[in-house]
């Protein structure tokens, strides 16, 4: 009986039924289009894995979501939704490409540079709003949405910008200087055969190791987890439940901030105008649920999330629309949404069968 | 002066053609809200409601009936998002942010199967466009020409806004519905379904929204593609905070909004201001409501909360 317990109390086990009925739904969808699903999560499956080199790549697309991914899951420790990691993102974005363009330092100097102004970026957006939640009771998630538009058309407006924007053409910034850049060294690069490996990936999983030691095994992790757990007991306990949530939201801002930074240095060089939001921040939100808002989770989950956009990305070559990889993780987070409340509805039943 | 009345004519025009999409959505919004269920997936379901209205044209030919599936469309994502949120209680941010990957993603997804790999539809035929009211009865360029010449669905949005405030406050549908969106349990005790009265304003948020995505499509843009939807469904939530929650409020932002989004084309067209900048305007001024009007702008007392039947 108890392990019957275990098992519906496990994450994991919902986790692996969410993923294999978006699959499901994915292969559905496919269906309904006449492609065989076999064939196009074949193609799926060898786009990212039959080489070492696409790993590789995966490991690139996986870097900025693994560090959304743990912005959003170290708020939501708190008991706060960081639906804004997207705007988060994207001024930490435009803080490491103003600095990468307009700065010239050594590369010693430049990265530091660059990343910093990102953190701190990140950090300040998402103060704002956790200003505004503590001081004037704001819904966080609606203030969050609104400064994700504003950052949106910020970024438009800065690409537009004559010191920023490339010499006849409007479209794009400048790139940013190969001081500033976060390349493995030429040689290393050529051995992987992946022209922007890069750093970042490295700088994702330390982060998700500190955001994890921060979480277990510091005073500031147990506050932020008492408050998640119950903000009034953790009042009454004397936490000082303002400042708790002004630290943690500034943190998982400079988190957001610095995937945009680790984006931008590493793999695009420059900002271009979007047409309408990346996703980066909201992909977050998806890495942060499937991984349980554990941050080595994190880990797992945005390398799952990042292979799956990269072999995504190949369906193209064989006809198969990319947007199937939306389907996919639209239809997961929806099951892992479900799962909390089918999880303690099973639990309460089998407590109930062995009080019987 | 001519000139001046002619541009005043224009941006009036403008005015009218970007309000529609944003008032329909709000609408929609308003009634989610205050029945108590956040639903941040308007934005996706008016992708699938722009895209559904294009390709039901295409395939009938009548614009109407195009318009209608998408509203359709978009209730059937409303449908979604009332299972996951009310039937299982689970977050209904989260579910409104996977709707908001899931509807784009279908949108565009058989957009590619069907229109052979492009992730544009062909354009509408005239026939196949929402017509306008009174083509033909003013000279064209004339003021009044642009000022009453509009989409017959633009008409159609102010007056499903004065019938939604009628059902909202002089029926005893509306009462209930305010009243689930403020204390479930009270109306459980007192005999009402809080569930179908959920059920029922989610699924009708969703086929308003759906409603203001064809008409972007079918109306204005004349086609689908990815970026005919970028923001409006979250200008939409923003107009429903600064209207304080109320459809006639609703009514008021969305003009507000839509003249915003009339001035960026004009800007767009001469250069003025970047129109980056007035997009902003929108949610910096959502943004400021919400600090100025703390306490006049309140939100429905059990707005997000998940209501789980007592057995």
């Amino acid at each position: 009986m108890n392990k019957k317990r275990s098992i519906l109390s496990n994450h994991a086990f919902y986790l692996l039924i969410a993923i294999i009925l978006g699959f499901l739904a994915g292969a559905i969808m496919l269906l309904a289009v006449g492609v065989s699903p076999i064939t196009a999560y074949g193609k799926l499956l060898e786009s990212v894995f039959s080489r070492p080199k696409f790993i590789v790549w995966s490991m690139n697309y996986a870097t900025p979501l693994i560090l959304t991914g743990l912005a959003v899951a170290f708020s939501f420790k708190m008991g706060v939704f960081n639906i804004g990691a997207e705007g988060q993102f994207v001024v930490g974005s435009m803080a490491a490409c103003a600095v990468g363009v307009l700065v010239d330092v050594p590369a010693v100097l430049h990265v530091p540079l660059c990343i910093l102004a990102a953190i701190s970026a990140g950090a300040a957006w998402a103060l704002i709003v956790a200003y505004l939640k503590i001081k004037r009771g704001i819904n966080e998630v609606l203030s969050f949405i609104m400064f994700n538009w504003i950052a949106f058309y910020l970024s438009n407006f800065m690409v537009n910008l004559k010191v920023m924007h490339k010499v006849n053409n409007r479209e794009a910034t400048k790139n940013v200087l190969d001081s500033a850049r976060i390349f493995f060294p030429e040689n290393v690069r050529d051995i992987l055969g992946c022209s922007s490996a890069n750093y970042g990936f490295i700088l994702a999983i330390i982060l998700a190791v500190i955001i994890w030691f921060i979480l277990k095994k510091t005073t500031l992790g147990y506050t932020i987890c008492a408050v998640g757990y119950n903000i009034n007991a953790a009042k009454y306990c004397g936490i000082h439940t303002n400042r708790i949530t002004l630290t943690a939201i500034g943190i998982s801002g400079g988190l957001a901030g610095l995937g945009g930074a680790v984006q931008l240095l590493g793999m695009t060089g420059r900002l271009s105008k979007f047409a309408g939001q990346e996703g980066f921040g909201f992909q977050g939100i998806t890495v942060a649920l499937i991984g349980a808002s554990n941050p080595i989770g994190c880990i797992f989950s945005g390398l799952f999330y990042g292979a799956m956009k990269y072999g995504g990305s190949k369906l193209s070559l064989i006809d198969v629309p990319t947007e199937i990889v939306d389907i996919i993780m639209g239809m997961i987070i929806l099951l892992i949404g479900v799962s909390y409340t089918l999880k303690s509805d099973f639990l309460k039943r089998v407590i109930k069968k062995e009080a019987e | 002066m001519d000139v001046i009345i002619q541009n005043l004519g224009i941006i009036i025009n403008a005015t009218l053609t970007a309000t529609p999409p944003l008032l329909f959505a709000a609408l929609g919004s308003c009634f989610s809200e205050r029945s108590g269920v956040i639903n941040i997936g308007i934005e996706g379901m008016m992708t699938i409601g722009a895209f559904s209205g294009v390709v039901a044209a295409l395939l009938t030919g009548n614009p109407w009936l195009g318009f209608f599936c998408g509203g359709l469309a978009g209730a059937l994502f409303g449908v979604i998002h009332a299972i996951v949120c009310i039937s299982f209680g689970a977050d209904q941010t989260i579910s409104g942010t996977a709707i908001n990957f899931l509807a784009p993603g279908i949108a565009i997804f058989f957009c590619k199967a069907i229109y052979k790999n492009s992730s544009q539809t062909p354009s509408l035929d005239t026939v196949q466009k929402l017509p306008k009211l009174f083509d033909g009865v003013f000279p064209v360029r004339s003021f009044w020409n642009n000022v009453l010449n509009t989409y017959t669905a633009t008409y159609l949005c102010f007056i499903l806004a004065v019938f939604i405030w009628f059902l909202f406050y002089k029926t005893s549908f509306g009462m209930r519905l305010r009243a689930v969106g403020e204390h479930p349990k009270a109306c459980e005790t007192q005999g009402i379904n809080v569930f179908k009265v959920r059920y029922i304003c989610v699924i009708a948020s969703g086929f308003l929204a759906g409603l203001g995505g064809a008409y972007v499509t079918l109306a204005t843009v004349n086609q689908f593609r990815p970026s005919v939807i970028v923001g409006q469904g979250f200008i939409a939530i923003a107009a429903v905070i600064f209207g304080k929650f109320t459809p006639q409020g609703s009514v008021k932002a969305c003009l507000f909004f839509g003249l915003c989004s009339g001035i960026k084309t004009l800007a767009a067209n001469g250069n003025y201001v970047s129109p980056d900048l007035i997009s902003m305007i929108p949610y910096i001024v959502t943004i400021i409501t919400l600090v100025l009007f703390v306490g006049k702008t309140r939100i429905p007392a059990a707005n997000g909360k998940p209501y789980l039947k007592v057995k």
